[in-house]
C-alpha cells in the first residue's frame, strides 16, 4: 500500500540519539530505534525507563531536548506544522484506556479522524464506523453507545476502531492488554496479530504483557540504561544484561514461555 | 455490451460493462479513503444502473487495483452484497493476493453501518425533558432531605460525645475556608463600601441629605449586602471546593475504601466542614461589615467632606445592636447551607472526573440560589416580627 511515487523505506521510524529530560532527571540518553515497515515491535521496560515518553516522542507528542526522529523517512523536526499533521494521518494511536470522547458515541469517536481528513456524506461515515467496529470485534450495536457505557475491554476495542479509522500504516499501541482477563488479552493479541496481517500495519506497542509478547511480538525493544537493547525474543533470552535477565529468565518470562516449549 | 459509464479519474476509478446476461465492473487505480467519495457516488450511481435490468452474473475485475485500505474495500464488499441481495451471481476476478485476502477479511466480517442516535420529535424531547427534569429534582430534593436529617443525627452523635469531634480536620478546614480567604472578602467588602458610599452620595445630594450615606451604607451593608456577598463568596470558594474534594475522593475509590475500613464518612468528611464554615462565616461576615463601613466611611470623610467625628455620631444614631444582629444571625444558617449543599455535591459524585466538574459547578449554583432564597425568608420573617 505505499505510494508508488516514494522509494519505500525500509525503516518507517528511525530515532537517532534521542535525549529527553524532565527537570534534573535524563529519560532516554542517546536512545535509538528502528522499526521496519510490516512488523510489530513491542517496547518494555521497568517503569519508569520512558516507555511512555519514547513513544510520545515518536507521535510527536513530546519534544525531545534533542536527537533526530524519522518517519517514513520524514525529520519530525525539520518539518512544518501542516506536514507533520499529515504525517500524522498516516498513523494511529490507541491511548491506555481508549481516551474516547466522552460526549460522543463509540460511532462518533471513530467519525471523528475520518470527517477530520475527509469530505464524506454522513450515510458513507456510519458504513465505516460500522465497518470499523466489526474489524476490532464490536457488534454493530455498540455504535450507539457512550463511552461510559461500555466495559473496559470494550473501550480498548472503540479505541482501536477510532486508531484504525483513516487506515494508518503505523499503529502505536500503549498497553494494549492491560487491565483485561486472560480471555479478553488472548483475544485482543489474536485481533492485532490479524488486522497486522490483513492490512500490513507496523506495530509500536508499550507492554508488560510477556504473554502478548511471545505471542504477538517480532522483535523487542527493551528499554535499560537509558537506551534500547533490540532482538527477537530468544536472542534478548540469550542477552546476559541483568535486567533482561531478570525479566525474560525470572518466574513470569519462564511461565509465559512453558507454553511454547 | 454496451458501455453505460466510463468514469476515469486519474487516481480511481470504476468502469461498468452491461450485457444481457453478465455486467462487468471493472475497477482501478488507488482505493483508498482519499478518493473515497468520488467512487462512493460513482458505484451507487452504477449499481442503481445495473438492477434496473439486473443482470443474472456480475464479474468484479479487479485486476486494475493499485492501492486498497479498508474504506476502499467496503465500498466494493458492500457493492457486492447489494447485488447478492438482487439474485446476481458475483465472481471476483483478477485481485492481487493482497488485495484479495483483505477483501475476503471484510466479507467476512459482519459489518453493518452505524444507526446514527434515535432522536425524538422536538416536541417531544421538551416535554420528555420537562417531566424528566420535574422528577429528578423531586428525588434530588427527598436525597438531600434524607442527607441533611443523617448529618444532624451524626452530628448529634459526635456532640453528645465531644472527642469523637474530629478537631484537627475542624482547624484545618477553619484555616481553608475562613483564614486563607481574609484577604480577598476584606478587599471585597471594602469596595462594596466604596460603591454603596458613591452612588447613595449621588442620589442623597440632589437631596442636599449627604450625611445619610452613612446610613445606606450602614444599614445596607449590616443587615444584607455584608453576610450575603459573604456567604456568595464563600460558596464559590469553599462550597465548590468542598464538592471537588469529596468527589475526587470518590472517583479515586477512597470513600469505599473508608466505608470497608469502618469509618463513618458523614463524621469523617462532612461535620468537620459543617462546623468549620459555621465557624468561619460569622467571622468573616464581622470583617466584611467592617470593611465595607471602612470602604464607605472613607468616601464620606474625603468625598463628602464630612468630619469623622460627625460621621460616626451619624452612623452610631444609626445602626443600633439589633440592626447587627439581624444581619449576623444570618451567618451560621448560610454557612450550614452552603457546606451541606457542597458535601452533599461531592457525594453524589459518580465514577468519572466529568462528573466531578459538572457536580462542583451545580454546587456554587445550587448553594448561590439557596443563600438568596433563604435570605429572602429571613426578611419576610424580620417584616413579620418588625425587626
Amino acid at each position: 500500500m505505499a505510494e508508488p511515487e516514494h522509494v519505500i523505506p525500509e525503516h518507517v521510524i528511525e530515532v537517532e540519539g534521542l535525549v529527553t529530560t524532565f527537570g534534573a532527571t535524563t529519560v532516554h540518553e542517546g536512545l535509538s530505534l528502528r522499526v521496519r515497515r510490516g512488523e510489530i515491535m513491542a517496547v518494555v521496560g521497568g517503569s519508569g525507563t520512558g516507555k511512555s515518553v519514547l513513544v510520545r516522542a515518536i507521535t510527536g507528542l513530546l519534544r525531545p531536548k534533542s536527537g533526530s526522529i524519522r518517519l517514513f523517512g520524514e525529520d519530525l523536526g525539520a518539518l512544518g506544522d501542516a506536514a507533520r499533521q499529515a504525517l500524522r494521518a498516516r498513523t494511529g494511536m490507541l491511548f491506555q484506556d481508549g481516551a474516547l470522547f466522552g460526549s460522543l458515541t463509540v460511532a462518533q469517536n471513530i467519525e471523528v479522524p475520518l470527517s477530520t481528513w475527509h469530505r464524506l456524506r454522513p450515510g458513507l461515515l456510519d458504513e465505516l464506523a460500522g465497518l470499523k467496529l466489526a474489524l476490532v470485534g464490536l457488534p454493530p450495536a455498540a455504535g450507539s453507545k457512550y463511552p461510559a457505557e461500555l466495559s473496559g475491554g470494550m473501550r480498548k476495542r472503540a479505541g482501536l476502531a477510532r486508531a484504525l479509522a483513516l487506515d494508518p500504516e503505523i499503529l502505536f499501541l500503549d498497553e494494549p492488554t492491560a487491565g483485561l482477563d486472560p480471555i479478553a488479552a488472548a483475544a485482543f493479541d489474536e485481533l492485532i496479530r490479524s488486522l497486522q496481517a490483513a492490512l500490513g500495519l507496523t506495530v509500536v506497542m508499550i507492554t508488560h504483557d510477556l504473554d502478548t509478547l511471545q505471542r504477538t511480538a517480532d522483535r523487542i525493544a527493551v528499554l535499560v540504561d537509558k537506551d534500547t537493547t533490540i532482538g527477537t525474543l530468544a536472542e534478548l533470552r540469550a542477552n546476559p544484561h541483568p535486567w533482561i535477565q531478570a525479566y525474560f529468565a525470572g518466574p513470569r518470562g519462564r511461565a509465559a514461555a512453558g507454553g511454547e516449549s | 455490451m454496451r458501455v453505460l459509464e466510463h468514469e476515469r479519474a486519474v487516481t480511481a476509478w470504476v468502469e461498468t460493462l452491461a450485457g444481457p446476461d453478465t455486467a462487468t465492473l471493472r475497477l482501478g487505480g488507488s482505493w483508498r479513503l482519499a478518493h473515497l467519495a468520488g467512487l462512493d457516488r460513482d458505484l451507487i450511481a452504477a449499481l442503481a444502473r445495473l438492477l434496473e435490468a439486473p443482470p443474472r452474473r456480475a464479474r468484479i475485475v479487479a485486476d486494475g487495483l493499485d492501492q486498497l485500505d479498508t474504506a476502499g474495500g467496503w465500498l466494493i464488499v458492500r457493492t457486492i452484497r447489494a447485488l447478492e441481495a438482487a439474485r446476481v451471481t458475483v465472481e471476483l476476478v483478477g485481485a492481487r493476493p493482497a488485495h484479495a485476502a483483505l477483501l475476503e477479511l471484510l466479507r467476512g466480517s459482519e459489518a453493518a453501518p452505524c444507526d446514527p442516535p434515535p432522536r425524538d420529535h422536538p416536541w417531544l424531547r421538551l416535554v420528555l425533558r420537562t417531566g424528566a427534569g420535574t422528577v429528578h429534582a423531586a428525588q434530588e430534593g427527598a436525597r438531600f432531605l434524607s442527607f441533611a436529617g443523617a448529618v444532624t443525627l451524626s452530628l448529634l452523635r459526635q456532640l453528645l460525645r465531644p472527642r469523637t469531634l474530629r478537631l484537627t480536620s475542624i482547624v484545618h478546614h477553619i484555616e481553608q475556608t475562613g483564614v486563607n480567604a481574609i484577604p480577598i472578602i476584606a478587599i471585597m467588602a471594602f469596595f462594596i463600601g466604596i460603591v454603596l458610599a458613591y452612588q447613595g452620595a449621588d442620589q442623597l445630594r440632589q437631596f442636599g441629605a449627604e450625611i445619610f450615606t452613612v446610613n445606606l451604607v450602614a444599614v445596607s451593608t449590616l443587615r444584607e449586602l455584608g453576610v450575603l456577598l459573604t456567604a456568595i463568596m464563600v460558596a464559590g470558594r469553599s462550597g465548590s471546593a468542598f464538592t471537588a474534594q469529596i468527589g475526587t475522593m470518590k472517583v479515586n475509590e477512597e470513600l469505599d475504601a473508608m466505608e470497608v475500613i469502618g469509618l463513618d464518612r458523614l463524621a469523617v468528611l462532612v461535620t468537620p466542614r459543617l462546623v468549620a464554615l459555621a465557624v468561619s462565616l460569622p467571622l468573616l461576615t464581622f470583617l466584611a461589615n467592617l470593611m465595607a463601613l471602612v470602604g464607605g466611611g472613607l468616601v464620606v470623610v474625603l468625598l463628602l467632606d464630612i468630619p469623622t467625628v460627625l460621621l460616626l455620631r451619624q452612623l452610631q444614631a444609626a445602626v443600633g445592636i439589633d440592626l447587627f444582629v439581624a444581619g449576623m444571625i444570618k451567618a451560621p444558617v448560610f454557612a450550614v447551607l452552603i457546606a451541606a449543599i457542597g458535601c452533599y455535591m461531592g457525594l453524589q459524585v459518580e465514577g468519572n472526573a466529568e462528573s466531578v466538574g459538572r457536580l462542583t459547578t451545580q454546587s456554587v449554583v445550587v448553594s448561590i440560589f439557596a443563600v438568596i432564597v433563604v435570605d429572602a425568608l429571613f426578611s419576610m420573617l424580620f417584616a413579620t416580627f418588625g425587626i
